[in-house]
């Protein structure tokens, strides 16, 4: 009975295969034409994808962009992914030779993509990043090679509640370093309010919300278990322990951390200059301090922010345009009018800096903010970040749910991170 | 053209013309196995093209060295097991192969267990049962991402409510997805509940294949419920829970979405499973490692086929006795 079943099956799978050979190779064979023309396009029309899904085609963004393209004389054809979604759409493109002329992208990511050999450099478009603020450019630099310029940049700061830092008699001109901080918390939970709220969560986020701490203690990236390191990360233990900070900060991304902050319960909130106009509608009155470094100062927190690359393309004879283009988005006018788009982005040049805080002095202490910040991929890290930054939320998380000691979850972290870097 | 043919075959008178039909029989199934193939194609193009060739490619995937710039310009090196023996010696293999024990083994018996006694509950039919049915379906049919969500609030260390009613009876706060010693057990506790309908449906629908007389016969020689569930209801039920079992297993193996949106598998690797780790590897990062990400699903495809198997050997068994 099984036997005579067996040969028409091997006959069945010898045609699927032979079947399959056909719809692959129809496939392989029409990508490349398919995609050069998604792509390429005619000269006319440029491609352009962005990480702003929330702009639609009647937006002032969309227009702006557009702008840009009929300046330089062609129309732009733009798509927004979200930003993971971005990330992993440019190194298909990449894979497949089908990258659009202009890509934004979230500023970590940069390196990566750089290392892959996608992106064309500053240089060979011919473009001038001297007038770049240099902490925010960094994290474009790979090897020696600019990859592109940011087109804005945003940081974090902690926000407080006027209300409750005024019921408790904290005036937060004194928030000058950690110890003042610790004990501002300590006089807020004491009149019965909760004190800060900070996302651990284990993802990227966590990371970022960290590092200002994990910087502002004088530790480096590359050594994460020296004793500044620890010291941050007690920092955050001993909020947790003496019930300064909620138990779920582990687990709370940034979004959930802006949600606690305008429940009005929370003195402080370690958040981004993207809620700037949402903490000026808040039902209470806020405000906000810079992150203080240990000793006294302004501690470095991580830029975040999208910078504006030009993937390299078979027909160099579009690469004029592409500069016109990039050009257009990043003149002194250009910046601001960015800016002002989304509301929350700081030009990432002194004269764009001017005019921005010129038409709108509340921005000043975020302004100020982003150019104490420092990339996240700097120091030469580039592609060693991503692993890096694993290592660390891990040993955040470790060390906040009391799994290990600082000291243990961090001297784990950096074994892991050695391990997976060399 | 086989149409035609088949049926003169068949036609033909037993006996007359044995041979010419022995020789046409040799070549009109060629013909219509031709036909057969045909017909069988997209299914098999369908098949290899979305089950064999995916599979392939994982394969593919954890033993070659595949960085982003190899992943982009297609060079990636050729090396082996080795990614294999990384997963196998790091820090985190451990851990998650006794988490997703865990979490297979004690998910499946509390799903099963309450599957099963809700679906004789229900088998009396009283009044409403159909609607109490219905509710109990509500889990199966809320997007993951709202259930797995609403758990995650509800056990929430500060705000959760499932801590203010235990603070109501004077309990101490419980950091359900935040302390590594309960991390796991709240995912568990969601997966449970979600996985709760299915079992309870399947088994109900097994339960409908029982005759009502053999319930009877039990009732007249005095079999209470207890020996009638034991000598009856468990007993012909077997081979419908060995697959409800088997498929249970298949599925919670690979649950990511409800242990990555309550706790992205931490805190650290408090529940991390091989699922979560290969999310983790593959997209959870700033880099994606396709390799390792690949070699630990590969992991998870094995362990599910050997239980598929097992599975069979059993149902084999099962029809020889």
């Amino acid at each position: 009975m099984h036997h005579p079943r067996r040969k028409p099956t091997t006959t069945l799978a010898a045609v699927a295969a032979l079947s399959l050979v056909g719809v692959l190779s129809a496939c392989s064979s029409g990508d490349p034409a398919g995609g050069g023309n998604d792509a390429g396009g005619d000269d006319s029309t440029y491609t352009w994808w962005d990480p702003y899904p929330q702009h639609d085609d009647a937006s002032d963004w969309t227009g702006r962009v557009q702008a840009c393209g009929e300046e330089a004389g062609v129309t732009i054809e733009r798509t927004a992914y979200d930003t993971t979604a971005l990330t992993n759409q440019a190194l298909l493109a990449a894979q497949e030779g089908t990258s659009p002329d202009i890509i934004l992208l979230d500023n970590p990511a940069v390196s990566t993509l750089a290392d892959t050999g996608i992106l064309t450099t500053v240089d060979e478009l011919g473009l001038d990043v001297s007038g770049v603020d240099e902490n925010l450019l960094a994290a474009g630099v790979v090897g020696g090679e600019t990859y592109g310029i940011p087109i804005g940049a945003n940081t974090l700061s902690l926000y407080y509640n006027a209300d409750i830092l005024k019921e408790a008699d904290v005036d937060p001109a004194s928030i000058t370093d950690w110890a003042s901080l610790t004990e501002a918390l300590g006089k807020v939970t004491d009149a019965g309010s909760k004190g800060i709220t900070f996302a651990g969560i284990g993802t990227e986020e966590g990371s970022f919300q960290f590092l200002p701490w994990f910087w502002g203690a004088g530790a480096d990236l590359r050594d994460l278990d020296s004793q500044e390191a620890v010291e941050a990360l007690e920092l955050w233990k001993g909020w947790l322990d003496e019930g300064y900070a909620p138990n779920s900060v582990i687990n709370n991304s940034q979004n959930t951390v802006w949600e606690e902050f305008l429940t009005g319960d929370f003195a402080f909130a370690e958040n981004g200059t993207w809620q700037v106009n949402s903490a000026a509608e808040a039902d209470f009155e806020t405000g906000i301090v810079q992150l203080p470094a240990r000793d006294g100062g302004v501690a470095q927190a991580p830029t975040g922010g999208e910078f504006i690359l030009a993937p390299v393309q078979e027909d160099t004879a579009r690469y004029d345009v592409t500069r016109q283009i990039v050009e257009c988005m990043t003149t002194p006018e250009g910046f601001v009018e960015t800016a002002n788009t989304f509301a929350y982005y700081v030009p990432p040049t002194a004269d764009g800096q001017a005019a921005l805080v010129e038409e709108n002095p509340d921005l000043e202490p975020w302004v100020e903010a982003v150019r104490n910040a420092k990339g996240r991929t700097s120091d030469d890290l580039g592609t060693d970040y991503p692993v890096i930054s694993e290592a660390l939320w891990t040993a955040v998380q470790n060390a906040l749910s009391g799994a290990a000691t600082p000291e243990e979850a961090l001297k784990t972290a950096q074994t892991e991170a050695e391990t997976a870097t060399s | 053209m086989t149409a035609i043919e088949a049926p003169a075959t068949a036609g033909a008178p037993p006996g007359v013309g044995r041979a010419p039909a022995a020789r046409r029989r040799r070549r009109g199934p060629a013909a219509s196995q031709w036909a057969a193939v045909g017909f069988a194609a997209p299914l098999l193009v369908y098949l290899i093209l979305f089950y064999a060739y995916p599979l392939a490619r994982n394969i593919d995937l954890s033993v070659h060295d595949y960085t982003i710039r190899a992943f982009v310009q297609g060079n990636a090196e050729f090396v082996g097991f080795e990614k294999y023996v990384e997963v196998f010696t790091s820090s985190t293999f451990p851990t998650a192969l006794w988490n997703t024990a865990v979490f297979t083994v004690v998910s499946i018996v509390f799903q099963y267990a309450i599957g099963l006694a809700l679906a004789v509950f229900f088998r009396s039919g009283f009044q409403l049962s159909g609607v109490l049915r219905a509710m109990f379906l509500v889990p199966w049919l809320l997007p993951l991402i709202v259930s797995a969500s609403t758990w995650a609030w509800m056990l929430n260390s500060d705000n959760g409510i499932v801590n203010s009613v235990l603070a109501a009876f004077g309990a101490e706060q419980i950091n359900w997805l935040t302390s590594p010693d309960t991390a796991l057990v709240s995912v568990i506790i969601a997966n449970i509940w979600l996985g709760i309908p299915f079992n309870l449906v399947i088994l109900y629908s097994g339960l409908q294949n029982i005759p009502g007389e053999v319930y009877e016969a039990a009732s007249l020689d005095g079999a209470g419920p207890w020996k009638q569930f034991w000598s009856i209801t468990f007993p012909l039920l077997r081979p419908v829970s060995a697959i409800t079992i088997l498929l249970g297993l298949i599925y919670t193996l690979k649950v990511v979405d409800v242990i990555w949106i309550m706790t992205t598998g931490g805190p650290g690797d408090a529940s991390t499973t091989f699922a979560i780790w290969s999310y983790r590897e593959a997209f959870g990062t700033g880099q994606p490692d396709f390799s390792p990400a690949a070699a630990v699903g590969n992991l998870l495809i094995l362990i599910a086929l050997v239980f598929g198997f097992l599975h069979l050997q059993l149902q084999r068994r099962q029809e020889d006795s």
